[in-house]
C-alpha cells in the first residue's frame, strides 16, 4: 500500500486555498488506495466492474457491448481473476462521412484480487446483450461456517 | 509512431444526463456513445447500450428528431452484498438527434446485437423533377 502527499500544491501560488484541488487530491488518494487492495501491479482500468457476493459465490459484471465472446480470456488462479479481450469496430465500406465517432475500440486487460479463494473448476462466465457475468463459487474452505458454541 | 499493440482501452465514466428523460423515468439516465455516419443514400447510427433488450428499446422519429431510449432492468438478485461498484448498472440510455435529411420511415432498419444498436435510416429519394407545362390561351 503506498500513500501520496495530499497537500496544497505549490504549482499555483495564486490560489492559497483551493477546496476543489484538495477534494480532487483526496479523491485520487482514495482511488489509489481502494484500487491497490484489489489490483495487481500490471492491471488496466477497463472495463469497470461491479462485484457482488452472497454466501456461496462472487458475481462479477462488466458492460462490454459488441465484443466477441469467443475472444474473451477469463482466467482464475487462487483468489485472482483476470479478464482480457478486445473490442473491434468494423471500418465501414464505401464512401462514408462520419458525424460522430464516440465508441472506443482497443484491447483491455484487468486482474482482480478477490477477498476469498474461489473454486476455479466451477467458475462460469456468460455474455448476453453486451453484459459479461462471471460467477465464481467460493472454494470450500473459504465459505463461512457457522460455529456452534459448546457450553458443557 | 506506429505500434503493433492495440491501444489499451480506457475506462470512461458513464455519461449521466440531467434532461427531460430523467424527470419521467426512475433511476439514472445515461447518454450512450454513438457513431453516426452517412452515405449518399442513408444515415447509420451505432449506439452502445449494454444490457438493453429489444423489448426495452424505443426508437422514435418525428419532425426530423430521432429519439433513442433503452431501459436496463436491475439484475442483481436479492440477498447479494456489494463488494465493488464501479458503474451504475440499471437505468435508461437516452439520446436525441436532429436529422438534416428526410428519412423514409418505411425503410428504417434496427438491429440490437450484444448491446449495440445498429439503426439504418435510408434517405428519401429526391423527388423526381417535374416539368410543368405552361399552357397559353
Amino acid at each position: 500500500m503506498f500513500l501520496r502527499r495530499v497537500l496544497p500544491s505549490r504549482r499555483d501560488p495564486g490560489s492559497w486555498f483551493d477546496p476543489g484541488r484538495m477534494l480532487r487530491d483526496f479523491e485520487q488518494l482514495l482511488d489509489v488506495a481502494s484500487r491497490s487492495a484489489w489490483a495487481s501491479p500490471e492491471t488496466g482500468v477497463f472495463p469497470p466492474l461491479n462485484i457482488t457476493r452472497d454466501s456461496n459465490c462472487f458475481y462479477v459484471r462488466a458492460e462490454l457491448p459488441g465484443v466477441q465472446a469467443s475472444e474473451l480470456e477469463i482466467t482464475t488462479e487462487g483468489n485472482k481473476l483476470s479478464l482480457a479481450g478486445s473490442r473491434e469496430i468494423a471500418t465501414e465500406k464505401g464512401d462514408v462521412s462520419y458525424h460522430r465517432r464516440e465508441r472506443a475500440a482497443g484491447s483491455f486487460s484487468r486482474t482482480l484480487v478477490l477477498p476469498s479463494e474461489v473454486d476455479a473448476e466451477r467458475v462460469e462466465a456468460r455474455y448476453q446483450d453486451g453484459i459479461l457475468t462471471i460467477t465464481l463459487p467460493l472454494s470450500d474452505n473459504s465459505r463461512a461456517r457457522q460455529i456452534t458454541v459448546r457450553t458443557d | 509512431m506506429t505500434s503493433n499493440k492495440q491501444e489499451a482501452m480506457q475506462a470512461t465514466e458513464k455519461h449521466e444526463l440531467a434532461s427531460e428523460a430523467e424527470r419521467t423515468r426512475p433511476g439514472a439516465v445515461f447518454s450512450p456513445a454513438v457513431d453516426i455516419f452517412e452515405t449518399a443514400t442513408e444515415i447509420t447510427v451505432l449506439a452502445d447500450m449494454p444490457g438493453v433488450t429489444s423489448d426495452h428499446l424505443e426508437i422514435d422519429l418525428r419532425d426530423g428528431v430521432l429519439t433513442l431510449e433503452g431501459r436496463v432492468e436491475p439484475t442483481r438478485a436479492e440477498g447479494q452484498d456489494v463488494v465493488i461498484s464501479e458503474y451504475v448498472e440499471s437505468g435508461t440510455f437516452f439520446r436525441k438527434f436532429s436529422l438534416s435529411d428526410t428519412i423514409d420511415q418505411t425503410k428504417i432498419d434496427a438491429t440490437l446485437t450484444d448491446g449495440v444498436l445498429r439503426l439504418r435510416l435510408p434517405k428519401v429519394e429526391k423527388a423526381q423533377p417535374r416539368r410543368i407545362e405552361v399552357k397559353s390561351k
